[in-house]
C-alpha cells in the first residue's frame, strides 16, 4: 500500500500546482452556492395533463401503461400478469398482501432476518417476472426511480426476471428531472436506479431496439 | 518519455489516417448514417427544452468549478466513499492503474472478468493488460462487444461500433459466436448478444467498469448506460472495480439533476437513456460484496494548470461534438488514431501527451464552431484547437528543424512581405508574371509547384489579377479631396462637413 500511497500524494500534489492557490471549505461551499441555475425546476403542468405526458413517454419507449383505481390494484396486477402469461414472480418482502391476486406464486426476496437465504440470481432467471413499487416518477423522461426503499427490493429483482410490473401512485409522479431529486436527496445514499422503459440499446445502426440483457418487458400501472 | 501504455495508437498523423479511411465508402457510409440519425434526434430533443441554454450554463459553471477545486472535491469523495465502504485507490499513469486492478483482480483468483463499456479503460490499455497476465475481460456492451469480436477498435465514446452496419456485425457475430444462422436484424443480433452474456453475468465474479461522475458529498459513482449490461455488472458480481478519471468528480448528488437531463439528451438523443445507476459503497444483500474506486490522472493534472485548456477537462464524453463535426462526419474515428477522437479527442489526445503524441490532431478541424455548439457544458473547442496550434508553433520553432520548417518558412516570408508595402507590390508583380504558365482558360490556377502544391492539392486557386488594387490606385488621378469621380460620393463627402472638409 505504500506506492498506493504515494501516488495518493503525487496525484493531489500535482494537482495543487497546476491549480495553484487553495480555497478554504466554506468559501468553495460559498462559490458553490452562486453557481448559475437558471433552468427549470419546478414544473407546470395540471396533475391530469402531468400523468398524461408520463403516459405518453413510457408508451413511446414501449412499456404497456394503464391508470387504474385504488381499490381495483389486485385485480388489474392480476390481469397483467395473465395476459403476460406470468406465473412466478420475485416480489419485495415488503410488499402489500392486498395486492397480490390469487393464482400465482409470489416468491418474496431481500430485507433482513429472513428464514430462507435471498435467491441467487440463477434463480431469479428462473421467475417470470417481478412485481414491485418505486420512489418517484418523472413524467417529462417517461423514468421511473427505484432506491431500494419501500416496495421495492434489491436492484436484482428488478434486472433480472424478464418481466418487470411497477405500480407507480400517482402522486409519485413528478413532472421535471429536477423535482425527482428533490425527493431522493434525502435518502441519496441508497442504491439508486433511475430506468426509462424496458432495456434498449441503439448501438446497430442507432436504432433503438427494445430487450438486451434488463428486464425485456415492462408494465407500468399509474394509480390515481 | 513515452508512457508505457498510450491512448493514441500510431505515429501516423492525422491526413495520413484520413487518406486511408476517406477510400473506405462503406466506413463513409456507415458513420454518415449513424451520425445523422444521431445529430436529427439530438437536435429534437434538445430544441423541446425551453431551458437548454440554461442547463448548458449551469453544466459548464458546476464542472468549471469542480475543477477548480478538484483536490477538495477528491479529497472529500474518498472519505464519502470509504466511509460507504468502498476501496479508493490513485493511479499517477495507466502502468499503475493496470497494476492496480490486476492485483485486486488476482486477489480472487480468477482468470475471466466482466466489463462495462470504459473508454477510461482504452486510454490504458486494460484489456491487453491483462490478457498478456492471462485474464479474459469480456466487454458486455453491445456495441464494444462487437469491437472486441470483430479485433477493431473503437471510433466513437458513445456509440463505439458505429462504423459497422448490421451486415458486418452479423458476420462478425456468426463466426464468433457460431451461429451459422443468425438473422441481420438488429433484434437478432441484439438477442445473440444477450444469450451469449447471460451466462457470463451470472458465472463471473468480478467486474471492471467506469463511471460517468463520482459525487464527492456521499462518495456515490453513477454510470449511465442502455442495455442493463451495466446494472447487471455492478448488481451481481461479489467485487467490482470502478476505473474513473479524476475529472469525473461533481460537488452533490444534486448536480445530477442537470447532467441526466444533458448527457441522455446529447449523447443518444433521447430524453433519457434505459438505465440510469448509482450507489455509494456497498450494501449488505444488495451488490457486490466488495467495491473499488481507482482514480487515474495519466497527464490529466497538468491540463489543469493551463487556464485556456482547462475546459477541456469539463467533458462529460456524451461525443455530440463528434456527430456535429464536418470533419468527423468525412473520416469516421479511425483517422484520429486514438481512444477519443472527434473534436474533443482533437484537443484532449495531445494534452494527454503533453502535445508529444496527437500534434497534427488540433490542426483536424475547420474551427466551424459546430462543437462548441452543441456542447452541453461549453467547451470551447475551437478557442482551445486554436490555443493548442499555438503552443504546438512555440514549440517547434525552437528547434531547428521546425524553424526549416516549410511552414515556418512560409509564415516568415509572408510576415516580411506583408510588413511593407513596396514588398507587397514587388511581390504581386512577380506573382502576376510567374503565374502566366499555370492559369487555365478560366482564370484558375489549378496545380502550383511546391511549396504552394500543398495549397492546390485540394482546391482551385483564382489566379491574381492583371491588376492590383494598389496599382490601380496609384495609376488614376490623385485623388483630390470630394472629387474621386463619382459625383455621388463627391456629394456626399462635401455635405457631409466632418472634421476632413473643414
Amino acid at each position: 500500500m505504500d506506492s498506493s500511497f504515494s501516488a495518493r500524494g503525487e496525484v493531489l500534489r500535482s494537482i495543487r500546482l497546476a491549480l495553484g492557490q487553495r480555497m478554504e471549505a466554506e468559501r468553495v461551499a460559498a462559490q458553490y452556492d452562486a453557481l448559475p441555475r437558471d433552468y427549470k425546476r419546478a414544473g407546470t403542468l395540471s396533475q391530469e395533463d402531468k400523468l398524461q405526458l408520463f403516459l405518453r413517454r413510457l408508451e413511446e419507449y414501449g412499456a404497456g401503461v394503464k391508470f387504474v383505481a385504488r381499490d381495483a390494484i389486485r385485480e388489474e396486477i392480476g390481469g397483467k400478469l395473465a395476459a403476460r402469461g406470468c406465473r412466478r414472480l420475485v416480489i419485495p418482502r415488503d410488499l402489500p398482501a392486498a395486492w397480490l391476486p390469487l393464482g400465482f406464486e409470489f416468491i418474496p426476496n431481500g430485507g433482513e432476518g429472513e428464514l430462507s437465504p435471498p435467491l441467487g440470481a440463477a434463480e431469479m432467471d428462473g421467475m417470470d417476472g417481478a412485481l414491485t413499487g418505486c420512489t418517484v416518477a418523472v413524467a417529462e423522461t417517461g423514468s421511473i426511480v427505484l432506491q431500494s426503499g419501500p416496495r421495492q427490493g434489491s436492484r436484482a429483482l428488478t434486472l433480472v426476471p424478464d418481466y418487470h410490473l411497477c405500480v407507480v401512485f400517482a402522486g409519485q409522479v413528478v413532472e421535471t428531472v429536477p423535482e425527482s431529486f428533490a425527493v431522493l436527496d434525502s435518502t441519496s445514499d441508497l442504491p439508486t436506479t433511475f430506468f426509462s422503459g424496458p432495456s434498449a440499446t441503439a448501438d446497430i445502426e442507432m436504432t433503438r431496439i427494445k430487450g438486451v440483457h434488463g428486464p425485456r418487458f415492462l408494465d407500468v400501472l399509474v394509480v390515481d | 518519455m513515452k508512457p508505457a501504455v498510450s491512448s493514441h495508437w500510431s505515429d501516423r498523423d492525422f491526413p495520413e489516417a484520413a487518406r486511408e479511411l476517406l477510400e473506405d465508402s462503406q466506413t463513409r457510409s456507415n458513420v454518415r448514417h449513424a451520425t445523422d440519425v444521431i445529430q436529427a434526434k439530438r437536435d429534437a430533443v434538445t430544441g423541446e427544452l425551453p431551458d437548454w441554454q440554461q442547463l448548458r450554463d449551469a453544466g459548464e459553471a458546476i464542472r468549471a468549478h469542480s475543477l477548480a477545486h478538484l483536490d477538495f472535491y477528491l479529497e472529500q469523495f474518498e472519505q464519502a466513499c470509504t466511509r460507504a465502504g468502498g476501496q479508493v485507490h490513485w493511479a499517477r499513469d495507466a502502468a499503475e492503474a493496470n497494476q492496480i486492478i490486476l492485483g485486486l483482480i488476482q486477489r480472487h483468483s480468477v482468470t475471466e472478468v466482466l466489463k462495462i463499456k470504459t473508454m477510461t479503460s482504452e486510454e490504458v490499455g486494460l484489456n491487453p493488460y491483462l490478457e498478456t497476465h492471462g485474464i479474459r475481460a469480456h466487454e458486455t456492451d453491445l456495441a464494444e462487444l462487437i469491437i472486441q469480436l470483430g479485433k477493431d477498435k473503437p471510433s466513437h465514446f458513445v456509440v463505439p461500433a458505429l462504423h459497422k452496419n448490421r451486415m458486418q456485425v452479423r458476420e462478425i457475430f456468426q463466426r464468433e459466436m457460431h451461429l451459422p444462422e443468425l438473422g441481420e436484424r438488429p433484434e437478432d443480433l441484439a438477442s445473440a448478444a444477450r444469450s451469449y452474456l447471460r451466462e457470463k453475468f451470472f458465472r463471473l465474479k468480478v467486474a471492471v467498469s467506469g463511471a460517468n461522475f463520482l459525487i464527492a458529498e456521499n462518495g456515490a459513482v453513477c454510470i449511465v448506460e442502455s442495455e442493463g449490461n451495466g446494472r447487471m455488472c455492478l448488481t451481481l458480481p461479489d467485487v467490482l472495480i470502478s476505473l474513473v478519471g479524476i475529472e469525473k468528480v461533481l460537488p452533490r448528488f444534486r448536480d445530477l439533476e442537470v447532467f441526466l437531463q444533458t448527457l441522455p439528451r446529447s449523447a443518444t438523443g433521447e430524453r433519457m437513456n434505459p438505465y440510469n445507476s448509482i450507489w455509494t459503497g456497498v450494501r449488505p444483500g444488495d451488490g457486490p460484496k466488495e467495491f473499488h474506486v481507482v482514480l487515474l490522472d495519466n497527464r490529466r493534472s497538468p491540463i489543469l494548470g493551463d487556464a485556456e485548456s482547462r475546459q477541456t477537462l469539463q467533458c462529460i464524453r456524451c461525443a455530440a461534438c463528434l456527430n456535429a463535426c464536418p470533419v468527423y462526419h468525412q473520416t469516421g474515428g479511425h483517422a484520429y488514431e486514438s481512444v477519443y477522437a472527434g473534436p474533443i479527442g482533437a484537443i484532449l489526445t495531445p494534452q494527454l501527451h503533453s502535445l508529444e503524441e496527437g500534434r497534427s490532431l488540433p490542426y483536424a478541424s475547420s474551427l466551424c464552431g459546430a462543437c462548441y455548439e452543441v456542447c452541453p457544458v461549453k467547451i470551447n473547442i475551437p478557442e482551445v484547437l486554436i490555443h493548442l496550434r499555438g503552443k504546438i508553433v512555440e514549440e517547434d520553432q525552437k528547434t531547428l528543424r521546425g524553424q526549416l520548417g516549410i511552414w515556418n518558412l512560409g509564415m516568415a516570408t509572408a510576415a516580411m512581405l506583408l510588413a511593407s508595402g513596396a514588398r507587397l507590390s514587388m511581390a504581386q508583380r512577380m506573382g502576376q508574371i510567374a503565374q502566366k504558365i499555370f492559369v487555365n482558360r478560366d482564370g484558375m490556377i489549378e496545380r502550383l509547384p511546391f511549396p504552394l502544391s500543398g495549397w492546390t492539392q485540394t482546391r482551385d486557386m483564382k489566379s491574381l489579377p492583371k491588376q492590383s488594387f494598389r496599382q490601380w490606385w496609384s495609376e488614376r488621378a490623385a485623388p483630390s479631396e470630394a472629387s474621386v469621380g463619382n459625383p455621388d460620393r463627391a456629394g456626399h463627402a462635401a455635405g457631409r462637413g466632418g472634421p476632413d472638409g473643414q
